[in-house]
């Protein structure tokens, strides 16, 4: 038996499968999230294709229109709650305990127990399709169009959807008590709150988000559920029931968790651009009260995205939708003022994070627009809308992604990634997502709406439906390089030492891959750059 | 003597690098009582998105209880004895908790004992009152009414069960002398989830009995 062996842990990451699964250790938690986000990443990935190749023309080519709705719904579903929402929890996993000097996360049973309920909520999600339809209503699951009503979802899918977003929604709820017991009691000695990595402050916010958030759309979901099945009538109007209620208690989570989605990726880039221009983040207090503003007022604009019901009070919410510009514009000055003057140097990390900038800037901006109510009533419903949440969640949160996973995975692995593939993976990534989204906010303001299987082919979109198409091809391209760079690095990439990337934070300050409980010893903590600090002190001090 | 070979006299367990986190030694709150009222804060917010559903449900007819249903709930003979015995099973509650802190064992059993028995009671009544219910024709299909009666008091119930069972494997650790007054994080972090079970209770048998209907 393997289990006579006398020492009680032995090399960390050379280690069997039965070491995986009943891991603890919040290292190879993070990693398995992130694998595992990966693999709905390209699930979610190929039904994009799939709805893509369908617009290329006018007429139906490959798909029914409800398969089509179901193409687009499990599209949504899996990206936003089993691709983006864990990957970051992943990272925030794995570095979080390294950034602050903690062992691991506070309860890491319960970690795991957060980890394995996203398998299975993704096996009941594809569960769906082999059971007679999966979810077809959108990942907004609006009733009545949820409800189990003929011409709406009869089907078991719907349910299925139901129980997978709850078992997610209760890993999510999980994670944030995790991580906010771990930064509020596991600190090392020194790492005061003002001197926690930005990446840590991202986290926390979006824990505390996710704590509050998150069991609201739970009891719309259970109220769903009840409907469905148990015949009650929460959302239906014939007995006294209110479809506008499930918008409000959805859309009061849904809102947040879009802060959910980028507030760790905005930590990630804060963590990369100060390292790669060799400069202090500018303004570390700015950016936390931003961060922290940002958490506030994602409370209460959730009705921005019922405008159009004329439920909702319309000055209120979008005065309160404006507001959030301000301090994600403090955000963009933090970063731009971090590179300005710095010395650049433009590792594959840092491009990420400069294409994160600029994708995501646009993304605030065609928003910002979409705040205002005479515009988001000509545009609702619209592509412009497809085009803004892609220009947020892929400009944004994945260019975020792609850049912690260059910048971190040196640290994970002990292998540094080949630069040459990172930057062409980039191009492509980077020519893909514009030539995919931006033609949207066009097809949006000529009227095209979303969700629609087939379009007229004289109305006007047929190009640059097609350039779009032409893009998600090159998008999925552009995964590519990045597989073959995970191969060969894993197989042959160059060493990567303890600090590649001359970095400030202490998950430098450890081995690649760190030790079981991370640390032998802290270096002092002085400020909010430890690392740096050891790096730069006189030789006496050794 | 270095403290090295001291430790290694203290038995072959010298050195858990999670020792100093579970129960800070500046004296904070401790991880789990963190962690339960963190989770307490997510009930909160479950609870309120079905609040939130009942006051729209209730705000938008004009009479509140249909006129079907104008009499059916009632505080006797089942939920006002069961609310009685609910708030009562959180001052036994509390009555363990200042036991332990004292390291007072006998008492914290015998206090511990009485709440899970209190709770269970309130099950039963609940499950009867429900039975009487639906022989009166107020079932979950019932309308709106019928809905959210049922969603918030069966959810309220289930979380009953939940606090039953954890403070039932609170009484089973006790009983086998795991708590003391140093050690029973587990102890308090049961008492504020039945706590926050109980004041849920006040507030539903509030809003459903004592709030005057519109007609």
């Amino acid at each position: 038996m393997a289990t006579t062996t006398l020492t009680p842990a032995a090399s960390a990451y050379r280690s069997g499968l039965y070491d995986w699964v009943t891991t603890t250790d919040h290292k190879k938690i993070g990693i398995m999230y992130i694998i595992n986000s990966f693999v709905f990443f390209f699930i979610g990935g190929i039904l994009a294709l799939a709805v893509r190749s369908e617009l290329a023309v006018p007429g139906l080519q490959f798909v029914t229109s409800g398969t089509y709705n179901e193409l687009f719904t499990m599209h949504a579903t899996f990206m936003i709650f089993l691709f983006v929402i864990p990957m970051l929890a992943g990272f925030g996993n794995y570095v979080v305990p390294l950034m602050i000097g903690a062992p691991d996360m506070a309860f890491p049973r319960i970690n795991a127990l957060s980890f394995w309920m996203l398998p299975l909520a993704g096996i009941l999600l594809l569960a769906g399709f082999v059971t007679g339809g999966t979810a077809a209503a959108g990942w907004t699951s609006y009733a009545p169009l949820s409800e189990d009503l003929p011409l709406a979802s009869p089907g078991a899918g719907q349910d299925l959807w139901i129980v997978a977003l709850v078992l997610i929604g209760t890993s999510s709820i999980l994670g944030a008590i995790n991580f906010l017991v771990t930064v509020f009691k596991m600190r090392a000695p020194g790492m005061t709150l003002f001197r926690m990595p930005i990446m840590v402050w991202t986290v926390t916010v979006t824990s505390v988000l996710v704590l509050m958030a998150t069991p609201v759309i739970t009891s719309a979901l259970i109220m769903l559920f009840i409907d469905r099945n148990y015949g009650g009538s929460f959302f239906d109007p014939s007995v006294g029931g209110d479809p506008i209620l499930y918008q409000n208690i959805f859309w009061f989570y849904s809102h947040p968790a879009v802060y959910v989605m980028i507030l760790p990726a905005m930590g990630m880039i804060s963590e990369i651009l100060p390292v790669f221009s060799r400069k202090p983040l500018f303004g570390y207090k700015a950016f936390v009260f931003a961060t922290a503003a940002i958490g506030a007022l994602g409370f209460s604009v959730w009705a921005h995205h019922m405008f159009t019901t004329g439920a909702v009070y319309l000055p209120f919410f979008s005065l309160m939708t404006f507001l959030i510009a301000i301090p994600t514009g403090v955000k963009m000055f933090n970063w731009i003022f971090t590179m300005w003057g710095g010395k650049l140097t433009f590792s594959t990390p840092m491009i990420f994070a400069v294409g994160f900038l600029s994708m995501f800037l646009l993304g605030g901006i065609n928003g910002a627009f979409s705040a205002s109510v005479p515009v988001d009533f000509a545009l609702h419903d619209t592509y412009f809308v497809v085009a803004h949440i892609h220009y947020v969640l892929f400009g944004g949160s994945v260019f975020g992604i792609m850049a912690g996973f260059y910048y971190w995975f040196p640290k994970m692995t002990g292998r540094m990634l080949s630069e040459t593939l990172g930057k062409v993976q980039f191009v492509l990534m980077f020519i893909g997502f514009n030539l995919t989204f931006f033609p949207m906010h066009e097809l949006g303001l000529a009227g095209m709406p979303r969700r629609i299987a087939d379009y007229s082919a004289t109305a006007g979109w047929n190009d640059l439906n097609l350039v779009a198409t032409a893009g998600g091809f090159l998008i999925a391209a552009s995964m590519l390089p990045l597989l073959w760079n995970i191969f060969v690095s894993l197989r042959s990439g160059k060493p990567a030492g303890d600090d590649p990337w001359g970095a400030n934070t202490l998950e430098w300050a450890t081995t690649s891959p760190p030790p079981p409980y991370n640390f032998d010893h802290l270096p002092e903590i002085r400020s909010e750059r430890p690392v740096f600090d050891l790096r730069h002190a006189p030789a006496s001090d050794h | 003597m270095t403290t090295d070979s001291q430790a290694l006299t203290t038995g072959p367990v010298q050195h858990d690098p999670l020792e100093n986190y579970g129960h800070d030694r500046r004296g904070g709150i401790s991880n789990p009582i963190l962690g339960m009222l963190l989770f307490i804060t997510s009930e909160v917010m479950f609870f309120a998105g079905l609040f939130a559903a009942y006051f729209n449900s209730r705000a938008s007819v004009d009479v509140w209880p249909p006129a079907e249903f104008a009499n059916t709930l009632q505080m006797m003979p089942y939920v006002a004895p069961a609310t009685v015995l609910l708030i009562t099973s959180s001052f036994t509650c509390q009555i363990a908790v200042w036991s332990i802190r004292k390291g007072d064992r006998t008492r914290f059993l015998r206090a511990m004992s009485v709440t899970v028995a209190l709770g269970i009671v309130f099950l039963l009544l609940q499950m009867a009152d429900y039975f009487h219910l639906g022989s009166d024709g107020l079932t979950m299909s019932s309308g709106v009414f019928g809905t959210t009666y049922y969603t918030l008091t069966g959810f309220h119930g289930a979380h009953v069960f939940g606090g039953v069972v954890m403070l039932s494997v609170v009484l089973y650790r006790g009983s086998a002398g795991q708590f003391s007054a140093r050690h029973h994080d587990a102890v308090e972090a049961a008492s504020l989830y039945w706590h926050f079970v109980d004041v849920v209770w006040i507030l539903l048998f509030t809003l459903l009995y004592i709030i005057p209907g519109t007609s």
